[in-house]
């Protein structure tokens, strides 16, 4: 299995603030690595840093055959191959659904309308919200919000999808109708790194989980690591319910 | 004491007034349009561009919010004519509306421009959109939607100061009125007509523009609610 991402002694501060301390971890080809840790340990800032959000100050990032932390990165070329999807939507308010998803491939891969439109109606199919297309985003509940910034995603045909805690913001109802989506999308083969506080779901989707404290990797392992964490940091942590 | 009104002396001037009106409103469209892309260009600038640039903006921002209009028609007429360049009254009024409305544009816009939040361009960046297609798309069309109804009574407003270019003799409805008013000694009457007039092209303004909001902003048209 090649490796779609490779993180490799990764440091990042923010000021004297040291959020990523030798941070690494690969993820094969069709894996879905779930990032789980305590509120400030460093996992959004670690997700960003492989979207080359944030650039790092020390360590390696390869994503796709891009080194992400080299000057020379060609950013837009990244973010061809990289879907990112955060925890508050971020969907364009004056923009129906179907809009949404059609902007980057007409303005990024200058697909034709019609192409696009078409594009559009099958991604937002796979995330079941076929008949909402012509919804403008204050139209749809956070749940199908949630969906729609993954279809706009999708659309652009990634190779790595990355979501930020992207049911913290919903209802467990909600939260439900997401999680579908993910798993189904995990089923069909994308390359996926999710933080999330859904221990659950994580041990079930996971092909690997990644337990960060303090701006390092921890722990790492199969999804029933949860069951027997070996440093009392992750057991307080999964024991807390969390 | 009383005043005999006399309206009937007017009566033969009307096509007079509807040629000044008519004027007015050319300039007025023509100012806001050009101002309108003058201070939206400012506003990316101010909010986006080197500091050189925010710089300039700004200074032209504060020295036309803080100057009367009228002066700023003056400099820009006479201002040009010293350049030696030769060009109408009208177009001197023009341009002195445009640089005047430009400034006020200018700040409504950033207003709206500031009101995109981070984040919306952070989600267009990840999808890979360049930087103009960011502006264009995430940015200008929500922030435009958002401040419309500040920039029509703005535009209103530019429309009834344009009355004031007839201090350089561009020839629009005032201009016309104290001509009128001089060859009728009916001044009382001649600026009610004025004024009626003026309250009449608020009125075409103003429709104009909420069609124009219509017709542009689907989701206000369709929703009803502000963005
Ligand atoms: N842009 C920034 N500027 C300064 N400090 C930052 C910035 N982004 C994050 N930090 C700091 O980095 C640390 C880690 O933040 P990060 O968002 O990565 O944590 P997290 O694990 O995602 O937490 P949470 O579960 O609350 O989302 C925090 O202390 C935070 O204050
Ligand atoms: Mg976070």
């Amino acid at each position: 299995m090649s490796a779609v991402v490779k993180l490799s002694n990764v440091y990042k501060s923010f000021g004297t603030n040291k959020v990523l301390d030798g941070v690494s971890f690969e993820v094969g080809r069709g894996e879905v690595a779930a990032v789980i840790g305590q509120s400030g340990s460093g996992k959004s800032t670690a997700l960003r840093c492989i979207n080359a959000l944030e650039t790092i100050d020390g360590g390696t990032i390869d994503v796709c055959g891009h080194a992400v932390h080299d000057e020379k990165l060609d950013r837009r070329s990244l973010r061809r191959d990289v879907g990112i999807v955060f925890q508050s939507y971020n969907l364009f308010p004056h923009l129906t659904a179907e809009q949404n998803i059609m902007l980057a491939p007409s303005c990024v891969k200058k697909v034709s309308k019609a192409e696009a439109r078409d594009l559009a109606k099958d991604v937002l199919a796979r995330v079941g919200l076929a008949e909402k297309a012509g919804h403008y985003p204050e139209q749809l509940s956070g749940g199908q919000q949630q969906r729609v910034a993954i279809a706009r995603s999708l659309a652009m045909q990634p190779k790595l999808m990355l979501f930020d805690e992207v049911t913290s913001a919903l209802d467990p109802q909600l939260t439900g109708e997401v999680l579908k989506v993910m798993e189904d999308l995990a089923r069909g083969g994308m390359t996926m790194i999710l933080v999330t506080h859904e221990m659950a779901f994580a041990r079930k989707v996971a092909s690997q989980v990644v337990y960060m404290h303090k701006g390092k990797v921890w722990e790492t392992g199969p999804g029933a690591m949860l069951d027997s964490p070996r440093t009392p940091e992750l057991a307080s942590f999964v024991g807390s319910g969390l | 004491m009383t005043y005999q009104f006399d309206f009937s002396s007017l009566w033969a001037y009307w096509p007079e007034f509807l040629q000044g009106a008519w004027l007015t409103l050319q300039l007025s469209a023509v100012s806001t349009v050009l101002g309108f892309v003058l201070g939206t260009l400012c506003a990316i600038g101010r909010a986006d561009g080197p500091p050189w640039v925010k710089f300039l903006v700004a200074s032209y921002v504060e020295v036309i919010r803080n100057t009367p209009l009228l002066v700023q028609v003056f400099i820009v007429y006479f201002g040009i004519a010293t350049l030696g360049i030769k060009v109408s009254a009208n177009a001197a009024a023009v341009i002195a509306l445009v640089v005047n409305v430009g400034a006020y544009t200018c700040e409504i816009v950033r207003a709206g421009l500031e009101s995109v939040h981070k984040s919306q361009l952070e989600a267009a960046d990840c999808l890979g959109l360049s930087k103009p297609q960011i502006y264009w798309h995430v940015i200008i069309r929500p922030a435009i939607e958002r401040v419309y109804p500040a920039l029509t009574s703005q535009y209103v407003l530019l429309m009834l100061a344009s009355s004031i270019t007839s201090q350089i003799s561009a020839e629009e409805l005032t201009a016309v009125a104290n001509r009128i008013q001089s060859d009728t000694f009916r001044s009382f009457e001649t600026y009610i007509v004025v004024g009626i007039i003026y309250l009449a092209l608020s009125f075409v303004v103003r429709i104009g523009l909420w069609l124009f909001g219509l017709a542009v902003f689907v989701r206000k048209r369709k929703l009803g609610t502000a963005l």
